[in-house]
């Protein structure tokens, strides 16, 4: 079984993100950065399901900034086989030409899933995977709780956390699958495995390699602070707090 | 033809709430750019649900109807709206940011050639100089996002945008045969396993109680139901107590769980992460019970309780009860 799975570089979700004074990005001085929980998550998923399917080959991607080379060793360190990284400028990029990399990375590699991250927690997107399915023709089941090969690794069934619960769906292979948050505990990676990984085949292509147009669908034009909540007060009684809600609130 | 299509939702033939929320914001765009909109929904023997959509202003209202829609799958409602989009010629497609929406919006943009803004919480500029805001890292920026491509595709978040009111006037009703290859499908529905509840939706709901891990055990999450309960309120919850099982993952407050915005939210026993303030800061009053002074639930809250939970809340409890009886 081959499985292509991404690994985003992010900032650290327990971070305090601000942006700068100037509103032109976010302030990264005292910020750390590490892969996406989501595609930790991915990456972990994928080694259970080779495992599964008793064997097979791992191909993890990053899209970003050379810095993202890190994230692709610590998938290689976490198991995985082979790696890519497609470099490109971060603020030039949008879900779509991720997505159009992909695609041009399952031509390459034929891969029996592609395995994703639901969204990356600093866009918050949720659309590369979606939109690389749709490319693909391929069928996808994002959100996923619980990811069971099925039909001899023909299939997959997947339950997915919904709105209402966790709805059950059955794909044929080649397929996408997100990951949600409760899908598994990705394991760290061992000191040997992180030596292993100095050594696996780690290739840093462009997307003009992979014959990817990187003309932006969807681009940022600005930022701004989250609206602010005036502040409140503490009250000491449940008397105090309920009189609150009904007289000044009106919420009660 | 209109030039704002809404996707509007359904399931078991009941309209989701979030599409009257999608029908307001095409109807802020229609104001922008001189337009008018249309709705489309999709489904198996949906003309009853089509004809609830014609009460809210739309220049018309088609349902697309085919065998392979009578559950929702990606593959088979991209292509049933993705291709209805295509010939009918909308400008814009609007639907909601709910579980269906995401997991659809992008596979509908993709066939299209158009970009998506997803989960915007406001449309702002003029028509030829659009800007969507929405939010990144959990909400702790807000992105100014412009769609560079002739069709446009948003997802709304439903808290952020007015419910359409009924117009007491009745749009145009068609039904079509939807445009699905059945030969391309690779994946079906399965079931569904849903904790049935009498309460409200968790993001219709005006009143919200959230529990978290200061409950310390699953039991105790009882009162939390309780408070909620007497409130006529829905129940959420923080992603600990849903990752230790404690409660559905559907009660998940947060920023890749629910999104809420009631006019009273209740946290007991939040500490408030920045991943769970994603999901309820936008509520009108915002109220914490934790017996952490320095948790950071309290930078949020108007009214902050620090106390031992496990007296307050029977004790608001039945004091709010006493007040409705």
């Amino acid at each position: 079984m081959k499985i292509l799975v991404t690994a985003k570089r992010v900032t650290d979700p327990y971070s305090k993100i601000v942006l700068k004074p100037d509103r032109s990005g976010i302030q990264t001085d005292n910020v750390e950065f590490k892969m996406n929980p989501f595609c930790e998550i991915a990456v972990e998923e994928a080694l259970r399901l080779v495992d599964a399917a008793g064997g097979g080959e791992i191909v993890v991607v990053a899209v970003g900034d050379e810095e993202a080379t890190k994230e692709v060793r610590t998938a290689l360190a976490m198991g995985a086989d082979r790696g890519y990284l497609i470099e490109a400028d971060e603020s030039k990029l949008d879900s779509d030409i991720v997505a159009r990399i992909l695609v041009a990375l399952v031509a390459k590699e034929s891969p029996d899933l592609v395995l994703l991250g639901k969204q990356a927690i600093d866009g918050d997107n949720n659309q590369v995977a979606q939109l690389t399915a749709e490319y693909l023709g391929w069928p996808q089941a994002t959100f996923a709780y619980k990811v069971e090969l099925t039909d001899g690794g023909k299939g997959a069934k997947v339950q997915r956390e919904v709105d209402g619960g966790v709805e059950t769906v059955q794909v044929s292979l080649p397929a996408v699958v997100t990951t949600d948050l409760r899908l598994n505990e990705p394991r760290y990676a061992s000191l040997p495995g992180i030596m292993k990984a100095k050594k696996k085949p780690l290739e840093t292509l462009s997307p003009a390699d992979l014959g990817v147009d990187t003309a932006l669908k969807v681009e940022t034009v600005g930022f701004e602070p989250p609206p602010s909540r005036a502040a409140g007060v503490k009250v000491k009684t449940v008397d105090e707090l309920i009189e609150k809600l009904a007289t000044e609130a009106k919420a009660i | 033809m209109a030039d704002i299509l809404v996707l509007a939702e359904q399931q078991l033939g009941k309209l989701a709430k979030a599409s009257l929320h999608a029908i307001g914001a095409a109807k802020i765009l229609a104001e922008k750019t001189g337009g008018s909109f249309e709705v489309a929904v999709a489904g198996h023997g949906v003309a009853a649900v089509a004809q609830q959509l014609a009460g809210y202003g739309a220049a018309g209202v088609v349902a697309l109807e085919h065998d392979a829609l009578a559950q929702y799958t990606a593959q088979a409602y991209a292509q049933a709206f993705g291709n209805y989009a295509k010939a009918s010629g909308a400008r814009f497609v609007v639907t909601a940011a709910t579980s269906i929406g995401k997991d659809c919006a992008p596979r509908i943009a993709a066939r299209l050639g158009a970009g998506m803004a997803a989960d915007i919480i406001s449309i702002e500029g003029a028509a030829g100089a659009l800007v969507y805001r929405r939010p990144m890292w959990a909400g702790n920026v807000i992105a100014h996002v412009k769609v560079n491509t002739p069709t446009v595709v948003v997802s709304v978040r439903p808290t952020d945008f007015p419910a359409a009111e009924a117009t007491g006037s009745a749009s145009p009703v068609q039904s079509q045969a939807a445009s699905v290859d059945a030969g391309s499908l690779r994946m079906h529905y399965v079931g569904l396993e849903k904790v049935e509840s009498s309460r409200p939706s968790l993001t219709d709901a005006s009143v919200v109680v959230s529990g978290g891990r200061g409950l310390k055990e699953p039991a105790n999450f009882a009162l939390v139901e309780k408070l909620a309960d007497t409130l006529g309120g829905a129940v959420g919850a923080s992603r600990a107590v849903v990752d230790s099982g404690w409660v559905p993952n559907d009660w998940q407050v947060g920023q890749t769980g629910k999104v809420v915005a009631p006019k009273l939210y209740i946290a007991v026993g939040i500490s408030g992460a920045i991943q769970h303030l994603a999901g309820m800061k936008g509520s009108r009053t915002i109220v914490a019970i934790n017996k952490d002074a320095d948790a950071p639930i309290f930078q949020v809250a108007d009214y902050g309780l620090v106390a031992d939970l496990f007296g307050v809340v029977p004790e608001l409890t039945d004091k709010l009860a006493a007040r409705k009886g």
